[in-house]
């Protein structure tokens, strides 16, 4: 993305910003103190819960409700019908209602179909099977290679496929076409010494945060509402469920609780318009917990997908041309992120020719969610797997022929914007340089070292913050975006850096969407992007009134007072002589200068630097049980400015963990029948503490022009590399070359068999 | 629901002959709690065992030992003479869920719980354990082998609890292993597995074997063919083929989420072979 250089962070000392202070929302979580969605309990609440379908595609005949209605201590039973369709034409909106409590006809395996609040919630779950619903089973389809072929059932009646010329003239399960690159493929590879191509899939897989969806919801007789939720975004809830209810947007106020996770899944709504429609007509407060079942059958997950890729090369590894064809299970609405696949597919590399097609594919399965890097881990996956296998073709050293392809300032990218400063190539430099990549793997057999680079765009967006200065000296700071990466820690320390204080008077909270103008979701990266941008400017607002205030108390003009180390002082000696003045000194003297100081800042923050990421990971493969154990995992990313290096850190780890996950064992598991088999934690599997090494995290610093520290998101780029990384790992390992993610056990023994 | 928490065996054997409902026994709960949870089970009596002191015991008798119903995981390995004269036992014990869950989970509970893939059985056959069952007509001695029936089911009746495991008295040249495949290091549910129980003479020749294998049948499996391809040997690389051979022929595993009848048949043979080498070593005295 280019960008003008608007801010220059270059050379600049800082006495807070990459400190490791505690975060000030620690104690609370380690004692229990916190309280997560479910923790909230209002007077006369009751419990919700919810029908979901058992089939994955079927028309509603009757829902009969009476029975459960008639049950003692049920106090509201509600349907589609409770829900009329306001979203007047807004597509987005309509399928947010259809997925919220299906209508005529339930979409996949876990689609919710009604909803009881009763006085508990054993009294709830036996109304539930108090409903009768007639279905009348449809046909399914719940994998995008099968839901492509002609003939195949069409999901919620198909779509004419957007973005193709000319446009098809009949209904298909592909929803949409995407398409990116410059230059001309054909040439490109007509020119290439080596050319490679292969097939991959991947399974889809869950968010997996701990904290299940959790809200307690109220609305009055008069129409105000309250809603208490564990959410990415407090202001998108009360976008979609003022829609949805037809509230006003000031009647509903929504407050964020501590989140136990998110990982881009709690980005939309699921049970809070049901909550909220409970509420409406039992008249009384109602609390909804999901089950962990719940979670992975009605919310989440990501794309499955199913990828081609081509890429072609001169003898010394230069990259003549690359062709990505991306295909993504799109759940039963579509809005897989298939485009953003097609454009981060060789986001990496600095390409004369590229093309890259993306479909977006109706299936029987959840609507998806956004998961961290979405779509990036699967794309790269494909990318870094093919370039590896010309590494080793050609007998080149991985990271240096990575380095002779890799994006600069002024490559033009694969999906179109030219760079500006980035660090891909400094990744692969330090990675190069690092002891990981020089040592031999310690000894043992079917061993195997392996790397991968990754890409992610990162997202600004509409930011707004708000800064009360105190007369003891602390300020108290307001932004509007739910805490998942340490962001109260990270604003805390930019706000007292820019105001020269401590970083202990600063007292940061996530203010309801009754107290600050419109924030965008927690996503994309953004929140110590933006929000710290938005909180340096806040500052440097309270500054300049602070200066006025002290220009007024010397009578001099406000020009000729500068901040300094947390105080007011004359610009020089022409400006007269005084004592400097502290934040405390003004703000407790506010009321005869002018009244109360505060700063605020309002901005949609459009200079997000794109990130990337190299990782290495040294694994263990038993050949007898197809087991694979990492032995060693480095992690190496540019942060622009780490402004909490512990917290960029525990990203650049977790990230890491996650898609080591991803590529081992992690997917959904769909039988014949189209239900969900391995909906919990036993067989879906996420890593535990002993599946991973100690991931080293080394962070390197390209200042992102785009923010006056410098700041880059850092939460998603570290789950794109590991499926690729770890895919050469067990490649060189065992000279299996794996197409299919996860390489769990009974797929990599059944390959390592095959070659056998 | 109701829940009653009685001080003895007669009075708990009582209570569950007297429900004319669905009774459940607790003891760790790290089975029946997750299961009423989740729905799958809703018992009108839960008759939790726990304060019946008798149960909660590990003792010394007729050369092995007696572990009572109600004895955690966790006290299996605290007890050094059971460690070490029993050591795949114990492991088997150590690898189910986690720390945490092993401080109340029961290997009786295990038992009872009738999954073909729980940890600690194919150790317990192997190790040739009798239980003590208690009922409203008598106490009898069942092989742990004749416990579990099929998924989820067991061969007691309504009035009966197993009151304690009877690990029998040993040669001094005998040696234990249990192991099981998991994609993940713990926290996991075995996708096959395999315990072997081998005792050898002064020449290092196996002269007694017993080898079962988990997860790759409706209920623990006893393979007496596993056994004759290794009793005689100085367990060498043929009696490893030829039992590995016979492991992965006695299975009859379904497909499903964990696995497929390929690998669980392929993977049986490799662990009950990896399980073999361990016992036969620890025979020969190695730690």
């Amino acid at each position: 993305m280019a960008q003008d250089a608007k801010f220059e962070a270059k050379g600049r000392k800082f006495d807070v910003v990459g400190s490791r202070p505690i975060r000030p929302d620690g104690i609370d979580k380690v004692t229990g103190r916190a309280r997560f969605g479910a923790d909230m309990t209002m007077p006369g609440q009751l419990y919700g819960k919810v029908l979901r379908s058992p089939h994955p595609h079927a028309m509603i005949k009757s829902i009969d409700v009476s029975a459960a209605e008639a049950l003692p201590g049920v106090k509201a039973v509600i349907t589609s019908k409770d829900l009329p369709d306001l979203s007047g034409g807004d597509q987005g909106m309509k399928d947010n209602l259809i997925n919220t409590l299906a209508r005529d006809r339930v979409l996949y395996d876990g689609h919710a179909v009604a909803a009881v609040a009763a006085i508990s919630n054993s009294i709830a779950l036996k109304a539930l099977k108090l409903i009768k619903v007639t279905y009348e089973a449809l046909p399914h389809v719940t994998d995008v290679d099968e839901a492509m072929k002609d003939g195949a059932p069409l999901v919620n009646g198909g779509a004419i496929t957007s973005g193709m010329e000319p446009a098809p003239t009949k209904k298909s399960n592909i929803i949409a076409r995407h398409q990116f690159g410059h230059g001309d493929i054909a040439k490109g590879f007509a020119e290439a010494d080596i050319v490679v191509e292969r097939s991959f899939t991947t399974e889809a897989t869950h968010q997996g945060y701990i904290e299940p969806h959790a809200c307690v919801a109220s609305i009055n007789a008069d129409g105000f509402g309250d809603i208490w939720v564990s959410t990415q975004g407090h202001y998108n809830v009360r976008t979609t469920c003022s829609a949805l209810l037809g509230l006003d947007s000031a009647k509903l106020r929504v407050t964020a609780s501590e989140i136990g996770g998110g990982f881009g899944g709690k980005t939309v709504t699921n049970i809070e318009p049901l909550a909220l429609a409970l509420s409406r007509k039992s008249n009384r407060p109602v609390k909804m917990v999901m089950s962990r079942e719940e979670v992975f059958r009605g919310t989440g997950p990501t794309a499955s997908s199913s990828i081609w890729t081509k890429i072609g090369a001169k003898k010394d590894g230069r990259i003549t041309a690359a062709h990505s064809i991306i295909k993504f299970q799109g759940g039963p609405f579509g809005g897989s992120l298939v485009d953003m696949g097609a454009m981060a597919a060789f986001a990496c590399y600095d390409l004369p020719n590229v093309k890259t097609e993306g479909y977006d594919v109706l299936c029987n399965r959840p609507r998806l969610a956004a998961y961290r890097a979405p779509s990036a881990p699967m794309v790269t996956f494909a990318t870094e797997s093919v370039v590896q296998e010309i590494c080793d073709r050609l007998g080149l050293d991985s990271a240096s022929m990575r380095i002779m392809n890799a994006a600069k300032e002024g490559t033009k990218s694969s999906y179109g914007p030219t760079y500006g400063p980035i660090g891909i190539r400094a990744t692969l430099e330090a990675a190069k340089n690092h002891p990981h990549y020089s040592a031999p793997i310690a000894p043992g057999k079917h061993r195997g070292r392996g790397m991968a680079c990754g890409f992610w765009f990162n997202f600004g967006g509409n930011t707004s913050v708000s800064m009360g200065l105190n007369g003891d000296g602390t300020v108290a700071l307001s932004y509007g975006n739910p805490d998942i990466g340490g962001t109260r820690a990270s604003l805390s320390m930019m706000a007292a850096e820019e105001l020269g204080i401590p970083y202990e008077k600063v007292r940061c909270v996530i203010a309801d969407t009754a107290t600050l103008g419109h924030n965008d979701i927690t996503d994309g990266s953004r929140v110590t992007f933006a929000a710290g941008l938005a909180t340096i400017e806040a500052a440097r607002d309270a500054i300049k009134k602070m200066c006025a205030r002290a220009a007024k108390t010397w009578g001099i003009a406000e020009d000729a007072v500068v901040w300094e180390k947390g105080h007011a002082k004359p610009a020089g000696s022409n400006a007269g002589k005084f004592e400097p003045l502290s934040l405390k000194q003004i703000v407790a003297a506010s009321g005869n200068t002018g009244g109360p100081i505060a700063g605020h800042y309002e901005v949609f923050a459009d200079g997000a630097g794109v990130s990337f990421g190299t990782h290495i990971a040294d694994v263990e493969v038993d050949v007898e049980t197809g087991k694979v154990t990492v032995l060693r995992y480095t992690v190496f990313q540019d942060a622009g400015k780490a402004i909490h290096p512990a917290y960029v850190e525990g990203q650049y780890q977790g990230g890491a963990a996650q898609g080591i996950g991803w590529a081992l064992n992690e997917e959904y598991i769909y039988g014949k029948d189209g239900r969900l088999q391995n909906a919990g934690f036993l067989d879906y599997r996420i890593p535990v503490c002993s599946d991973l090494p100690m991931i080293e995290a080394v962070i390197l610093e390209i200042p992102n022009p785009g923010h006056p520290y410098g700041v880059r998101g850092v939460g998603e780029t570290p789950i794109v590399p590991p499926l690729g990384a770890m895919a050469n790992a067990i490649a060189a390992a065992t000279g299996v070359r794996m197409g299919s993610i996860p390489m769990s056990p009974p797929r990599l023994l059944k390959a390592i068999e095959e070659k056998a | 629901m109701r829940f009653a928490a009685p001080a003895t065996v007669e009075e708990a054997v009582r209570l569950l002959g007297a429900e004319p409902g669905h009774a459940k026994v607790l003891a760790g709960g790290s089975d029946l709690i997750v299961q009423m949870k989740t729905g799958r089970v809703e018992p009108d009596l839960i008759v939790d065992i726990k304060r019946i002191s008798a149960m909660r015991t590990i003792t010394a008798e007729a050369g092995g030992f007696r572990i009572g119903a109600c004895v955690p995981c966790l006290a299996m390995e605290e007890n050094a003479s059971l460690k070490a004269t029993w050591p795949g036992l114990v492991e088997a014990a150590r690898l189910i869920g986690s720390t945490q869950i092993q401080g109340r989970a029961t290997l009786v509970g295990n038992l009872c719980n009738g999954s073909p893939a729980a940890d600690g059985v194919p150790a317990l056959v192997a190790a040739n354990a009798k239980v003590r069952i208690v009922g409203a007509k008598g106490t009898r001695e069942v092989d742990v082998l004749d416990v579990p029936t099929g998924p989820g089911k067991n061969s007691l009746a309504r009035d009966e609890i197993v009151e304690s495991i009877h690990l029998p008295a040993r040669s001094a040249h005998s040696g234990d292993c249990y192991l099981r495949h998991t994609p993940r290091t713990e926290m996991d549910i075995a996708v096959v597995s395999a315990g072997v129980f081998v005792t050898v003479d002064g020449a290092g020749t196996i002269t007694h074997a017993r080898v079962s294998l988990g997860a790759v049948a409706p209920k623990v499996l006893l393979v007496e063919a596993c056994s004759k391809a290794i009793v005689g040997t100085k367990l060498d690389a043929k009696a490893l083929g030829a039992l590995a051979a016979a492991a992965s022929a006695a299975c009859k595993p379904i497909d499903d989420k964990r696995g497929t009848v390929e690998y669980r048949t392929k993977v049986a043979g490799v662990l009950a072979r990896r399980a073999a080498e361990t016992a036969y070593a620890r025979a020969k005295g190695a730690k």
